[in-house]
Parts: C-alpha cells; structure tokens; sequence
C-alpha cells in the first residue's frame, strides 16, 4: 500500500553504500564503557562495585524512576572503574568500565520472559532495558503502556530509513524479518491492536518484497501489511509518517496513542520478538559504520559499550584522517568530540568523514529564494522565524509556530545560502520557553 | 590504513552534517542558462552588436562589484555570478545599438546604487536591472528607444523602426504578426524579442524548480485578461484591422517586455514575495499595472514600471501574505 498526498519533504542523497553487506559480529573488544545514561529520562545507578564479575545479560545499572531503562552488562569479564566522562550533550555521564575476558558467559540469570497478560508483557518489555532505537532512546516499556490503551488500535512499524548512509533497519528486515513479525504479532496480541502497517521507502523494495513474502508465508496478510512511502527525507520522523499512512495530522505534543496508533521502530520490534524468545536483554546493537574516512564501510554488530574507535578499527580503521565523526546519520546525528566514546543502545550509525566532507560551505546571504518554507513538512517558515529569532521576539516566534519544528534540519539542507535555520529555530524554542517562564 | 591514534579533537556542530548542492552560484548559473535561447534569438535578429552589449554589460557589472567589494574591504562576491546576471539582463533590456559607454553607467546604477549601497546581495529592494533600465530610459530616452530592426528588415536606408508597442500607440502601416512576436522577429529591446526562447527558458527553471510558475503566470495571466476585457469593451484599433480581440489580448502577452519581465525579472528572489499568496499579488499587480501604463499611459511600454513599483511594495506584500498564512496556519494545525 502506498499513498497520494505526501507532507513537504527534501530530496536528499541516499549514499546507501551498504545495502548490500551483510552484518558482521565485531569481535569482543578488550575493554567495552557502558554508559548509565543510554535513554530519556533518570540515569541509572551502577549496580557493581570495581572488581565485581560480570557475564553477559547481568544487570548492572538501574534507576527506581519512572521513566529509565535498566542497563545490562554486553561482555563477560570485571569490572575495572566506575568512571565520569564529559557526555556528547556536554553533561556528564557515568561509565561502568569492564575488562572483557573473551569468554562471553551468559548470565544465570537469562531465560525467555514467561508472559500471560499486558501486565507481563510490559514488565518484560522493562526488564529487557529496551528504549526507542530509532535515535530517541525514550524507554519502551512507557510507550507500549499508553493511558488510552483501549482506544489504541493500530501498529506502525517505522522502517523508513530515511536518513543517508544508514542501512542497519535495511538489513535488519532482510535478515531477522522472523524476529520483526514475532515482534509485531507480540505487540499486537498483548496490547490489543487489529491492523499493523510497516513502512518502508521506495527505495529498500527487496526489504518490502521480502517482508510481504514472509507475511504471506505466515498467513498474516489481513492483520499486517508494508507500506511502501516515497524515498525522501524526512519520512521517519513520527510526525511524517503518521501523516502518510493514516491521513492524520499530528501536532508537536501529541502522543502517536493519541490517535491510537501505537508507533515504533522496526528494530525495536525485531528486539521484542527475539527477546521473546530468548530473553537476552538489549546488549548488542547493528549499525551502519561509513563515511570517507572508514577504510571499509560495514554493517556491524557489535557489544553497547565498545568504542567507536574499535568498531572502526574492525572495519579497517580510519582511511583518512577523520575530522567528524556522527553517532546516528548526517541529517540528524551527533557530532562526538572524540572516537572513545562508548556505542549506546541507539546507535544506527558511525559516520567518519574527512576534513574534505566535514566542513560544510560558508554561510552567505540570505537570496530570499524561499527554498526552506517550500521543504518544510509541517509548513513552517524558517526565514520568518529567524528573523523573529535575531528580534528574540518570543511573541512572533509563537505566531510562527515554532514549537513544531522537529529539528529535521530539512531547511538547513536546503538552503543555498548555507544558514542553520533549523539550529536557529533550536534556538528560538529556547527564546519561547524563557519568555513562557517568566 | 591500519591507525591506532585515537581522535580527542574532533569538528562538533549542529546537524544537519551534509548540505545540498544546490547553492546561490549554481542557481544564478541556471538562471544564465535558461537566457540562452533568448540571446541566441538575439544575435540572430540583431547581429553582432548583441553579442557586444552583452559582453560589455557582463564585464561592467563584474567589474563595479569586485571594485566595490574590494574597495570597501568586503568580502569578494564576484564568484557568486550575480552581477553576471545583472549585466546579462541589463543588456536584455535596452536596444542592441545602444551606445555601449550608455550601457556602462546603466550597470553602474544597478550594481553600485541599487545593489550595493544597500548592502549587497540579497539587500537591495528594487531590481538592479530593472531600475537601471528605467534610469537609462529616463536619461537618455532618444539612445533608448532607437530600436534598431531586425536585420532581416532592414533596408539600405532604413536601420530603426518603431516596436510593435511603439506602433500601437503612435500610430504606423500595420502591426506585426503575433507569429513573428512569438518568434521574434520584430523591433525592441535586444533580450526580449523572443517569447517562443523565453518561454523555453522559463519552462526550464520551472522545471529545475529555480522558479515557482506563479509569478509568471499572475502576470502574464492577467496582461491577457485586462487586454481581453479591455479591447472587447473598446473596440479593435485601427491599426489592428483584421485583429479580433483575442488576438490583440495575445498581441499585449507577446509584444514589449512582458516575457522577459515576467519570467526573468518580476521573479527575482531578492525583489519578490516568497509565500505563494504574496507572488500571486505581485504578479497581478505587475500585469495591471502594466495594462494601465500601455493602454492608457504616457508610454507605449510599462513592464519595467510595473516591476520596479510592485518590488517597492514587496516588503508590504510579504507582511500581508505572512499575516494571512499564520492566520490560515492558526486554524489548520500542523499541517
């Protein structure tokens, strides 16, 4: 299934180098730092002492708040530190250090959850430490636990992909698309849900093809169906691809529930059907490891807690130089300081690139083309709202409905005089909450 | 290359990390492309001098704003191709014989005065172009409106003529062809005689989505409608005879600069409205002003008018339009 009427949206480059690897299992690196601060919400406490011993799938940080995520260890060995390091956002997050001793010994402790009921399945979706994959990281065990659960009716599995280079949730479905239907008919047994849709981009037609083989194979045709969407950016972003598959609008605020859709990312399902099966909590992650500056570009599944400088060294190291280096895709991503820090949970990609793909062109003038109000899918005006923005007019800027802005960075791209528009109109939230609280 | 240095240093910034190609350079470079056909028409109908005014435009131009750039310390511009584009149109807009030191000062009015004096590109509230046409015309009216005739006209003794506007409102034997305006084969400024190369052109940055269709069709849209309404309620002039009304609303659509300004000119990102409700307003507005000049003005000829007068109201036009929008967005929701 597809549709007609589409949001605004940019045509970025897809450099989906990697389609076509097959995933590869790192090595067990010497040392993995697996940070306490992997979702939205409360940090976790470290709960093992230097010198413990730990195995893979034990529990080693948790949080009595509401809105965390419990953290496992990914490598059996000890623990050598418990170490604070300057986190990627500029705060500071804790590290549980641990000297891997190449055995990878599973934990006890690990066994397939034994689940009757809702209640069952959203203590086990918890206990498994899953949080979004997609890159927001928001704990899962929340999201498949709406207030409204009886009104949710709808599964979307967001498999859209939208961001360049990254090809993990491609492989992914090509791969374990057995884990990712388990997954689905899970959430749809257990939260109650009729119709499930996965949406997918034009431009991954093997992974449709080979998803709706599998669904037939199985005999779910009526319960769950791919979607096929346009190969554009931002067609994963939450907002986009509600609007795409079911027609509605969905504000900045409102909860996918809300409208009774229930919406995850595809590997974050794929996760639930295996954890299903095996009870392995989250301690491994795929992702995509390109850019200029990577020898040989993989998709790579490797242990939460190795080094970026690791993964790229099992993909033969650095090429170049690197001088950025991205967690996540280039649209969106992050931009490390340094290549020792720590893979989280949501990592999809490792992007290097050399100082010739890192430094983009000058901002120049502003030629009041008007390219940024045309791409932008929630029709927001980006040179309006900078103009308000350098006024710090928080009344304008709320005029201008700058709170909808997701940050796609889809005027930024766009911009052919270079302007940051969509960190400018990070900005102007800013300006609007100050002037709310005052 | 096997490296084992690790990387403490590295480049930080906001995402997004990878821009388009697409940048104020390779749009001006489109722009010149899809003046193409135009010149090429040009060179035909008027000959060397075509080529000539052209390259002395182009070179006035470039050279008034690297010697601004670098005489106030700025940073240099040039490369951005925009005063290639004003030198381009410039010339497309004044007859092909024009004295070239005439030229000269044309361009120096649109990149010094318009352009720069208020801060460069992007800043200027008029078209440069345009205005330095208007300027030209005003100062030097007898260089201005000696048009020469296309060289396939001329006639031993017999270089200039009047434009098919020149003859409709003064007076002459007949009005040309609509093929031979659709063709250009007729009278006038160098660039603009062709709307068969400029609609090419237009359609081109249509399709490689420099422009949006709106400005150009408001505009052209609305010079149609007015000379329909107006010719139906006032009869066909004389010298028109044969001319049904719908012919002469196509004459208006074809002859004089309305192709040229329309697709080229009144589009300028710069001087023109960016939200769709706001381009609709200025193309309207320049087709009737443009009507009302023609028909019932002192000049035969009222495109460079109407653009100039419209670009003053920009800046109100996109306040309104934004009004409407935010209006309209308040209502809607997100989308």
């Amino acid at each position: 299934m597809s549709q007609k009427k589409h949001l605004h949206s940019v045509h970025a480059p897809h450099f989906k180098n990697t389609a076509k690897c097959a995933t590869e299992v790192m090595d067990v690196p010497a040392v993995v730092k697996i940070s306490m601060s992997q979702h939205i919400g409360a940090p976790c406490t470290p709960q093992v002492a230097k010198g413990d011993t730990v195995k893979v799938g034990q529990l080693i940080g948790a949080s009595e708040a509401f809105v965390s995520a419990p953290i496992h260890s990914s490598v059996s060995g000890t623990v050598k530190a418990i170490e604070t390091q300057r986190a990627g956002n500029g705060g500071a997050e804790t590290l549980v250090v641990i000297e891997t001793d190449g055995k990878q010994e599973v934990w006890e402790g690990v066994k397939a959850p034994e689940v009757n009921d809702f209640d069952g399945f959203v203590q086990a979706i918890k206990e498994s430490g899953l949080v979004g994959l997609g890159g927001a990281a928001f704990p899962t065990h929340i999201k498949f636990n709406p207030k409204n659960k009886d009104d949710v009716h709808t599964l979307i599995v967001n498999a859209a992909e939208c961001e360049p280079f990254i090809t993990s949730d491609h492989r992914l479905m090509l791969e374990e698309a057995d884990d990712l239907i388990d997954g689905m008919e899970i959430l749809m047994k257990y939260i109650g849900l009729d119709h499930a849709y996965i949406g997918i981009e034009d431009n991954k037609m093997d992974a449709i093809e080979h998803l709706d083989a599998v669904i037939k194979e199985r005999g779910l045709q009526d319960k769950m169906e791919t979607f096929k969407l346009q190969a554009r950016y931002p067609k994963g972003a939450e907002r986009v691809l509600v609007y795409e598959i079911t027609g509605k609008t969905m504000d900045a605020g409102v909860l996918p529930a809300d409208l009774g859709i229930i919406l995850s990312n595809v590997t974050t399902i794929a996760f639930v059907g295996k954890y299903f099966k095996t009870g392995m909590p989250l301690v491994s992650k795929r992702m995509t490891v390109d850019g200029d500056a990577v020898e040989t570009p993989k998709n790579v599944i490797a242990p939460i807690g190795t080094s970026v400088h690791d993964v790229i060294q099992f993909c033969g190291g650095y090429k170049a130089e690197p001088k950025k280096i991205l967690m996540g895709g280039p649209m969106m991503g992050k931009a490390l300081y340094a290549d020792d820090m720590p893979i989280v949970k949501n990592n999809n990609a490792i992007l290097a690139f050399s100082s010739a793909k890192a430094i983009l062109p000058e901002e120049t003038a502003c030629i009041n083309c008007g390219r940024c109000v045309a791409v932008c899918p929630f029709n927001l005006m980006p040179v309006q709202l900078a103009d308000a923005y350098d006024k710090r007019d928080a009344e304008q800027l709320e005029k201008l409905r700058v709170m909808q802005c997701m940050e796609c960075g889809s005027c930024s791209f766009i911009c052919p005089a270079h302007r940051p528009l969509g960190f400018i109109n990070k900005l102007g939230k800013a300006v609007v909450k100050e002037a709310g609280n005052k | 290359m096997e490296n084992k240095n690790e990387y403490k240093n590295l480049l930080v910034s906001s995402a997004p990390h990878i821009v388009t190609s697409i940048d104020t350079q390779k749009t001006m470079l489109l722009v010149l492309l899809a003046l193409v056909p135009s010149f090429c028409v040009s060179i035909y109908v008027f000959g060397f001098s075509a080529i000539l005014l052209t390259a002395v435009c182009v070179i006035a131009s470039v050279f008034f704003e690297w010697a601004w750039n670098k005489l106030m310390k700025k940073e240099q511009t040039v490369g951005d191709l925009s005063a290639v584009l004003t030198g381009v149109l410039i010339a497309f807009n004044c007859p092909s014989e024009l004295p070239l030191w005439i030229a000269v000062i044309g361009c120096f009015v649109a990149i010094i005065v318009v352009k720069q004096l208020y801060g460069g590109i992007g800043k200027n509230l008029v078209n440069p172009a345009i205005t330095a046409r208007i300027v030209l015309f005003i100062s030097f009216a007898t260089q201005m409106t000696t048009w020469p005739l296309p060289l396939q006209d001329q006639a031993a003794d017999v270089t200039t003529g009047a434009t098919p506007l020149g003859l409709l409102a003064e007076g002459g034997e007949s009005l040309p062809s609509n093929l031979d305006l659709f063709l250009g084969f007729v009278g006038g400024s160098m660039g603009e005689v062709s709307a068969l190369a400029l609609l090419i052109g237009g359609a081109f940055l249509v399709w490689k989505k420099i422009i949006s269709p709106i400005i150009p069709a408001c505009f052209i849209g609305t010079v149609f409608l007015f000379a329909l309404v107006y010719y139906a309620a006032a009869g066909v002039p004389e010298i028109a005879t044969g001319y049904g009304v719908f012919d002469m609303a196509l004459f208006h659509v074809l002859a004089g600069g309305v192709m040229l300004g329309a697709i080229f000119m009144a589009t300028d990102y710069v001087t023109s409205p960016m939200l769709p409700l706001g381009k609709v307003i200025m193309g309207v507005g320049c087709g009737v002003i443009t009507m009302l000049i023609r028909l019932f003005g002192a000049y035969p000829e009222g495109v460079s008018f109407s653009i100039l007068i419209m670009n003053i109201l920009v800046p109100l036009i996109d306040n309104f339009a934004l009004k409407m929008e935010i209006k309209k967005q308040a209502k809607g929701g997100a989308k």
